[in-house]
């Protein structure tokens, strides 16, 4: 049985396209008949992610791939680079400019959402190269317990 | 003289001719008079603040009825986004669209659509700096009406920019018409509005030369039908189709935070309004690209015809705005041009004494005399707001007299009864001779 795989570019010159590609991700597992619970995980975490990448990275793509028992999700840029992973991971703790907090972000949630919301992640970043962070959302468990 | 329509009636048999709606209104525009309160319509600017404090609920909004929907073919709803946040426990704004369509309109258009492509023109006019800063919004109508009436500084600092909700009429129209074949005559574009000051706005448009909105509904009347409707829905249809910006902008702040930048000022409530008017019109505003103004505590969601209290309704609002896009609606074929008003905004001179300085300084004097003569107690009794009305409405020639004064009628009637006794006591006094 063949994976779906899609790929989304992440623009980077217009803030207000942030969230689209996630949209998108969202209506490709309703029509696939992804139980509701994963596709609002899916769609969070992959939301998170996306939003990040337009803050911080200046734009960059996103891969999606859908098999029946899991949901695999990549999103790259060649942004600046996460000086301190472990700094990032926490909760609360943002560099996200002023502009962007009145429309609701810059809480310092993101990362740490992506952990709770998906049964796998891991980030590689290099500074002044960019970053990669991989997601799994299984389509059979229930939300992880950590 | 132009005339100016309102969406504000005063039910007479409730009216007490009480002093609260007289002092609360931010222009002055009531008078009691013959013991029932009377709007001056020249300086009426729809903010519903006397509907709002009015103790016997003698003032009332006027909206369209929802049975106008049997004039039409095909009818078409335009929920403001304020009506998102109106609902308990809403987990998606499409329970609320499926509603509306299951109430009897035919199509449904969001109003935060047209927001979001407003906004999107707005950030183009502001990169293009052709207008000059700071920007004052023009999307509430009692704001745009309150600057024509007292800061005849500002009008040129106004959006020229038409309100969504005009925007989302015109575009509603035009895709029904598509989609139906029918004659323009046979749709029927509702408003679905959280206040009166947009019902004067269809009415007597500034900026479109006409509106494209046939009738407005208040939301306070849509609710139990709505909700009824909504409780019943095991499946919502996808028919949301806007973003954070668009929802945002029915709390205070969201219109300015859509333009993504930092420099912006957001007030709401007609006092603190009238506030940062004065500031900027005496040019102590400075650093400030933009300034959001709302006549009603909260945003939109304070709006007088809404069911909810504007906090909890704005909370609710930044809840259903999470984990959406941005925006998903921009201006893309439609030209800004189209946008723009078709008229600047022109100061209406309804507070000017008169045309003329000279004769403007002698009322002015006249005025100043009569003042001094008068308690200074601003009591609210002769129908004005305050003793320095009473004595501007007296050399205005506006119907009234030096003892419509309480304290003035009391003291000649002390002066009179003296006259009197002294009159009777000379006459005893005589005859008594």
């Amino acid at each position: 049985m063949g994976a779906v795989k899609q790929r989304y570019e992440v623009p980077s010159d217009d803030f207000t396209r942030a969230g689209e590609a996630s949209g998108k991700v969202k209506a490709l597992l309703k029509q696939l008949g992804f139980n509701p619970d994963v596709i609002r995980r899916v769609s969070i975490a992959m939301y998170e992610a996306e939003i990040n990448m337009v803050i911080h990275a200046n734009g960059g793509h996103a891969e999606v791939t859908v098999s029946p028992d899991k949901i695999e999700l990549l999103l790259q840029d060649t942004g600046p680079g996460i000086a301190d992973i472990e700094q990032a991971m926490q909760e609360g703790y943002s560099t996200a400019p002023d502009d962007v907090r009145a429309l609701g972000f810059g809480a310092g949630m993101g990362l740490p959402n992506i952990k709770k919301y998906t049964d796998d992640m891991h980030i590689e970043s290099q500074l002044g190269v960019g970053t990669k962070i991989y997601m799994t959302v299984c389509a059979k468990s229930s939300m992880n317990p950590s | 003289m132009r005339k100016f329509l309102h969406s504000v009636t005063l039910e007479e048999e409730k009216c007490k001719g009480c002093t609260n709606c007289i002092k609360r209104c931010p222009t002055q525009a009531i008078r009691v008079r013959d013991g029932k309160a009377r709007i001056i319509s020249e300086r009426c600017i729809d903010c519903g603040e006397c509907i709002r404090v009015c103790p016997h609920h003698a003032k009332r909004a006027v909206t369209d009825g929802l049975d106008m929907m049997e004039r039409f073919q095909y009818t078409v709803a335009l929920p403001a986004p304020t009506l998102y946040g109106q609902f308990n426990n809403l987990a998606d704004i499409d329970f609320v669209l499926t509603g509306l369509l299951d109430i009897g309109f035919d199509d449904v258009f969001e109003v935060s659509r047209a927001a979001e492509i407003v906004s999107d023109a707005s950030r183009h006019l502001i990169r293009e700096g052709k207008l000059s800063t700071p920007i004052i919004s023009s999307a509430c109508p009692a704001m745009v009406r309150l600057i024509r009436v007292k800061f005849p500084g500002l009008c040129d600092k106004v959006l020229p920019l038409v309100a969504p909700m005009h925007l989302a009429a015109g575009m509603a129209r035009a895709e029904a018409k598509e989609k139906t074949g029918l004659e323009s005559d046979d749709i029927g574009v509702f408003f679905i509005t959280p206040c009166p000051a947009k019902m004067t706005d269809v009415i007597q448009p500034i900026g479109p030369l006409r509106s494209h909105v046939d009738g407005v509904f208040s939301i306070a009347e849509i609710y139990p039908r709505l909700l009824e409707k909504m409780n019943k829905i095991t499946s919502a249809r996808p028919l949301a189709k806007s973003g954070i910006i668009g929802v945002s902008w029915a709390n205070s702040g969201g219109e300015a935070s859509a333009l993504i930048r930092e420099k912006y000022l957001a007030a709401d409530g007609i006092e603190n309004v009238i506030e940062v008017l004065e500031e900027l019109e005496d040019d102590r505003l400075g650093g400030l690209d933009f300034i959001e103004l709302n006549a009603c505590h909260g945003g939109c969601v304070g709006g007088v015809l809404t069911v909810e209290n504007p906090y909890v309704a704005k909370a609710r609002i930044q809840q259903l705005r999470k984990y959406l896009p941005v925006s998903l609606n921009r201006l893309e074929s439609i030209s800004i041009s189209s946008l723009k008003w078709k008229e600047a905004l022109e100061y209406t001179g309804v507070m000017r004494l008169s045309d003329d300085v000279q004769t403007a300084m002698q009322m002015m004097s006249e005025i100043t005399q009569l003042e001094e003569r008068l308690p200074s107690l601003d009591c609210g009794s002769c129908g004005a707001p305050s003793c320095r009305a009473l004595a501007e409405d007296i050399v205005t020639g506006h119907h009234a007299r030096l003892n419509d004064c309480i304290f003035i009628l009391r003291q000649e009637a002390s002066v009179a009864g003296i006259e009197i006794s002294t009159h009777l006591e000379t006459n005893l006094e005589e005859e008594s001779k």
